[in-house]
């Protein structure tokens, strides 16, 4: 099949992105956008020295990011979106987590990161962490098949992918296709990978999200500088959006790694409030990308950045990092 | 024919993480000069300046801690032999602004047991001429600088305990400081406050005098290349009256040292605190410019937390 995609005019991209951080915002849009910041996290630690120990604590933090947040705020803020963790743990979090969870596990998988491993190992990688309990996948796209110009691999394993995540009852966990852009050279590059990697998601699950099953693509794995940037998910969102235009189907995004501070994630938000806000794709004309169904941002430094945010706007003191339990 | 030439002037910027960024504000602060002119225009550095300035301090920290104390020692000496260098200029911003009033100004409001308020008042007027401030400056930094690697033997002890245990007690830095220069002496009061504090490795925040605060704006110069890591120390020029409010609250900030404080002004940052137990040392001015007491260990113990260890003592 042969692979079409818009073409980036890189540097008006550039421009675009960079404009989402001009804004003016007050505090009370500010609160809301962090407060909705918070519940979009995907709390990840994927390190070799990851613990059960270590995943506990995260699970924890997830659930409950901020003990002391109706002492010190007068609310409850919302548990993150997610826990992100290797497969290998994946039973930990379930454990942790609890039966009536509200907070999803999501596992990377499929050789995660660098996908350099044969097909069969990856997507028993998949089966596996699906089997252990997790809610979402993150795969890898083979960098190399895709510079090679073999976009119909590319797709073909991806498409396996997403069968492997089909759980014995025949619903799907959801699935996150992990492009990593730092490694695909181009923004045109960016924008074929995402039209690829939807349309190949779609062909196994072409009736989209009725089933519950939710796509999404996400920008990296974290492990390769650059990780996200503005013009990157920008360029993602925009393929997202002409999707959206042609068929109707919500996909989900996910920028992850160099997401640090809470002025960062409200720049992402605007970016998805002004890009993607227009479609009126929710329900009474509302932006599904601005909820944690579709939209997250993969990250563990933010939470407390956040959280110190959060508190410096309620009682107008900072505080200091020690103040948080470790994410 | 000959062109006349333009004096190009300094422009004065703030000292943060090692780089000299202008005020996020955009805000600058005209200082006038003793003939009635403008003297400089100084970057009037604002609340988030000097969250940034914190932010830097607390991330330089815990290096500049494990930096050996020799090396420390090294360091400030270095910036001793950098201000040598730079004296003339130094004395000349002194110079060229009229010095504070002699005595801060008091407000009835603050209740302070009379032994107490007297301990604050001015008992000497501390004028110094400017080339002598200077040097005062630089012999203070040369005295500390010998300290750093003296001071840990001098406060830590090794403690008799009923057992088979070696029990010490060793100073370790507290963390982030913030260091209020007062209106009077900028350069010497500056320094006898910033200088115990990098002592035993803690990072700082300075408040420049905000009579002159053109001499701290010199300082910035000469501490860039000084060996100093970037955000060890940290120079805003900027009114106290809007950035002292900040200290207190700042969960970040370790210890407050500070001189010539009005009464109210001591008053808020010891009420304050007593809301995170920080740390806040109030100097007399006068005390800081007497020469052998303006300078002493104890002015590099609140800047220490003592850390007590156990360890097994072969029979």
């Amino acid at each position: 099949m042969t692979w079409r995609s818009p073409t980036v005019d890189t540097v008006m991209v550039g421009e675009r992105a960079a404009s989402f951080t001009k804004r003016s915002i007050k505090n009370a849009t500010k609160r809301e956008l962090l407060t909705l910041a918070l519940s979009m996290l995907d709390l990840t630690t994927l390190e070799g020295k990851d613990s059960p120990e270590k995943v506990r604590g995260l699970c924890h933090k997830a659930m409950r990011p901020f003990e002391r947040d109706e002492q010190m705020l007068g609310v409850r803020l919302p548990s993150c979106g997610a826990v992100c963790v290797y497969p290998s743990l994946v039973p930990t979090c379930v454990e942790a987590l609890g039966t009536s969870r509200k907070v999803n596990i999501a596992s990377v998988a499929t050789g995660f990161p660098s996908g350099q491993y044969p097909l069969e190992i990856r997507l028993q990688d998949v089966r596996d962490a699906v089997n252990a309990g997790a809610d979402e996948i993150d795969m890898v796209i083979s960098r190399g098949q895709f510079l090679a110009g073999k976009f119909d691999e590319v797709a073909e394993e991806i498409r396996a992918v997403k069968r492997a995540c089909q759980r014995e009852d025949g619903s799907y966990a959801h699935l996150k296709v992990i492009l990593e852009t730092g490694e695909l050279e181009t923004l045109d590059n960016v924008r074929l990978a995402s039209d690829i990697a939807i349309q190949a998601m779609d062909d196994v699950t072409p009736s989209g999200t009725g089933d519950g099953n939710i796509d999404f693509i996400k920008t990296s794995t974290g492990k390769v500088q650059p990780a996200a940037t503005m013009a990157v998910t920008l360029v993602m969102l925009e393929s997202i959006r002409d999707w959206y235009l042609k068929t109707g189907k919500l996909v989900g995004m996910k920028p992850a790694g160099g997401i640090r501070s809470a002025k960062q994630a409200v720049h992402y938000l605007v970016m998805v409030h002004e890009v993607m806000g227009p479609l009126h794709a929710g329900p009474g004309g509302s932006n599904p990308w601005l909820t944690p169904h579709y939209f997250r941002f993969g990250a563990s430094t933010l939470c407390n950045d956040i959280l110190r945010q959060l508190v410096r706007l309620k009682t107008g003191k900072y505080v200091a990092g020690y103040d948080f339990s470790e994410a | 024919m000959t062109m006349t030439r333009i004096e190009v002037s300094k422009t004065y910027k703030l000292f943060i993480n090692g780089a000299f960024p202008r005020t996020e504000s955009g805000r600058s602060w005209p200082i006038t000069g003793k003939a009635g002119d403008t003297f400089a225009h100084l970057c009037l550095a604002s609340r988030k300046d000097l969250r940034d300035a914190i932010e830097a301090a607390r991330a330089a920290q815990p290096k500049w801690q494990a930096a050996t104390a020799y090396n420390r020692g090294q360091i400030l000496y270095r910036m001793a032999e950098m201000m040598e260098g730079k004296r003339d200029e130094l004395a000349q911003a002194i110079s060229a602004v009229p010095n504070g009033p002699l005595a801060p100004a008091r407000t009835k409001s603050a209740k302070r047991p009379a032994s107490r308020t007297s301990s604050l008042r001015l008992s000497v007027s501390p004028s110094l001429s400017p080339a002598a401030e200077v040097s005062a400056a630089i012999d203070r930094l040369v005295y500390y600088a010998g300290w750093c690697d003296k001071y840990a033997q001098v406060l830590g002890c090794h403690n008799p305990v009923a057992g088979p245990y070696y029990n010490f007690t060793v100073p370790e830095a507290t963390g982030v400081v913030a260091a209020v220069a007062p209106d009077q002496l900028p350069l010497l009061g500056l320094i006898s406050l910033l200088a115990p504090a990098l002592v035993p490795g803690n990072s700082t925040v300075v408040i420049a005098s905000n009579t002159n605060p053109v001499p701290a704006a010199v300082l910035g110069e000469v501490f860039a290349t000084s060996d100093l890591p970037a955000g060890v120390v940290n120079i805003l020029t900027g009114k106290r009256d809007e950035l002292l409010p900040h200290l207190a609250p700042h969960r970040d900030i370790d210890a407050i040292f500070a001189a010539g404080l009005s009464a109210s002004e001591a008053q808020m940052l010891r009420e304050g605190v007593a809301e995170n137990l920080k740390r806040v040392q109030i100097h007399d001015v006068a005390a800081i410019a007497a020469g052998e007491q303006g300078q002493s260990l104890e002015h590099i113990r609140g800047g220490v937390e003592f850390k007590t260890i156990w360890h097994p003592a072969l029979a």
